[in-house]
């Protein structure tokens, strides 16, 4: 298992479906840790009673239908599917539209357009987990604005487990994946492309006063702010200084620089 | 239902599969893929097959560089120096090396023969754009090794006839142990038209990079290009040729290093903004108390834009 990963983080992030497939087929024994501890691009089906796009994942699939945030209903439909408690329902159906306001296009937040859904079911004891997805298509044809992406899309999910302890505060246990694929295509540049993932896991104990969907929200929002900072800083910035340390920039750029560094120097 | 439904895949399909995997390693990390990929498998003679085939490819793909046994020089594994099966020929030294290419290593040297090198002719042409090009080389890149091969019309004993060279560069830098490897190569194709008097220059530069902490972050860019120059001297030519190939090499490491700044500018924010436009965090408090989405809306003091 610990090799199947190791090959994960090695094949090119574009190619990562085919590798999970083929892996799964290798170690069919392995296929529920493979399953959730793998993430792959998501893809979203249409909510047949209310035409929204719902997005589909291990969390809310049960044999080979997926259950809707929207309508509760198994697509393609299913006689004996799983669903979550009235309770967890009812929080499943709030954070839904909560975290719709969070994306959505109308009040220009931190996405342009995209599609969200949140799966919570029942976990040991009186906990629960809640998975929260969203779904970006930034490129020319989608919701890209500034159409300089042929293609791109970000895609996260945060999975938090959710435990009461004791004094009316829980712990939340929250995973996050975000994975990010940009490619720009022209004449001077060819084609470029850029796409990764990382993981991150941030725990917290935090009073249940403000309320579940408070709480994890808050965290998401703090968690994807510093997985976007990673991405940006570390890895590009880390992408960029191999490409420079291979073939450093030319002369006249370099005496430049030396020459704005020695004017500073008092 | 459906895992049961699953069949085991063939040994013709695990073949498939490990070979998939080990050819699509990054650049410098194909035995750590085998080593894992060993693992999965848990077969070692299908291994062994897939690597029998995989590993081939994937090292002429990246143009590995391999010492001779006694150090005489070096050997570049491409489809341009490919003689035989498993052998790669040095047109420097004139060895052509015999390659282990599962274990990477150069296992022994022999002298070429004449039939494997090219005219006196052609060599003049192609000793003197190597000589150019190790050069060039040696001052743009801090590890780089490149080689010069007569792909076409080696046997051209005077002018009057077409033939065509072909110039590789690879540079790599593999960091394992700050999870970081990348490398860079160029394929320049060099035809020498003998009516039109004319050389032209084809290039295809194809640049990697791997990140893998806690994540796994790739650049896969490539690009081509073509150019092309008078055809007079050996030297001359070279010249020519070599300052062609530097001038796009470097207009394009210049493109790659607006590419990247541009991204957090502009394309990055196509998909998510550091801060929303509003520049506040969500409100997450104040959505606890409603369960309409429109009321939510109302609430934040927020229209609809239609």
């Amino acid at each position: 298992m610990e090799a199947a990963m190791g090959l994960m983080r090695r094949i090119p992030p574009k190619h990562s479906e085919a590798a999970l497939t083929a892996l799964l087929s290798l170690l069919p024994h392995h296929s529920a840790d493979l399953l959730s501890q793998v993430d792959q691009p998501l893809q979203v089906l249409c909510d047949v009673d209310s035409g929204k796009q719902f997005i589909l994942c291990e969390y809310n699939r049960d044999a080979d239908s997926y259950r809707s945030p929207w309508s509760n209903k198994y697509h393609p439909p299913l006689d004996d599917g799983l669903y979550p408690s009235q309770e967890l329902r009812k929080l499943e159906v709030d954070a839904n539209d909560v975290f719709m306001v969070y994306l959505d296009q109308s009040i220009n937040r931190y996405y342009e357009g995209g599609t969200s859904s949140v799966y919570i079911w029942e976990h040991e004891d009186e906990g629960f987990i809640a998975c929260f997805l969203i779904k970006k298509d930034g490129s020319r044809t989608a919701d890209g604005r500034r159409g300089y992406l042929e293609e791109g899309s970000w895609e996260a999910i945060h999975v938090i487990e959710v435990v009461p302890l004791e004094e009316a505060t829980a712990r939340y246990c929250l995973t996050s994946s975000v994975m990010l694929s940009l490619t720009t295509n022209d004449e001077s540049s060819g084609n470029f492309n850029l796409s990764g993932s990382i993981r991150r896991q941030m725990n917290m104990d935090l009073p249940v006063a403000a309320g579940h969907l408070c709480n994890m929200g808050r965290m998401i929002e703090e968690m994807e702010s510093k997985l976007r900072y990673s991405l940006d800083q570390v890895y590009f910035g880390k992408t960029k200084e191999m490409v420079c340390t291979l073939r450093p920039p030319s002369e006249p750029v370099q005496t430049r620089l030396l020459e704005l560094i020695s004017k500073r120097r008092p | 239902m459906s895992d049961e439904e699953e069949t085991q895949p063939t040994d013709e399909q695990k073949i498939e599969i490990a070979k998939w995997f080990l050819l699509n390693a990054p650049a410098g990390e194909i035995q750590y893929i085998a080593k894992d990929m060993k693992a999965v498998l848990q077969d070692e003679t299908l291994y062994i097959t897939a690597a029998a085939e995989a590993f081939p490819l994937y090292n002429k793909s990246h143009m590995i560089c391999l010492d001779f046994p006694d150090r005489s020089g070096e050997v570049m594994v491409t489809p341009f120096s490919e003689i035989g099966e498993n052998e790669y020929l040095d047109p420097r030294t004139a060895q052509v090396a015999i390659v282990d290419h599962v274990n990477q290593v150069c296992r022994r040297a022999r002298p070429a023969n004449d039939e494997e090198l090219p005219t006196p002719y052609i060599e003049e042409y192609r000793y003197a754009l190597d000589i150019e090009v190790t050069k060039y080389v040696s001052e743009a890149y801090p590890k780089g090794i490149c080689s010069v091969h007569c792909v076409n019309g080696k046997d051209v004993e005077e002018p009057g006839m077409d033939f065509e060279l072909v110039v590789v560069i690879s540079a790599a830098r593999l960091s394992p142990q700050n999870f970081c490897n990348g490398s860079w190569r160029s394929i320049w194709n060099v035809e020498f038209k003998d009516e039109a008097q004319l050389v032209e220059v084809r290039g295809t530069l194809q640049v990697g990079a791997h990140y893998f902490e806690e994540g796994n972050v790739q650049l896969d860019a490539k690009h081509e290009c073509k150019d092309s120059t008078m055809f007079t001297s050996p030297e001359d030519s070279a010249h020519s040729v070599t300052t062609i190939i530097r001038h796009h090499e470097t207009e394009y490491l210049n493109s790659l290093q607006t590419s990247y700044s541009k991204l957090p500018d502009a394309t990055f924010k196509d998909l998510r903004r550091k801060l929303p436009v509003t520049r506040t965090l969500f409100p997450w408090h104040n959505t606890s108390q409603f369960s309409l989405r429109k009321d939510i809306q109302k609430n934040l003091g927020l229209e609809k834009k239609k």
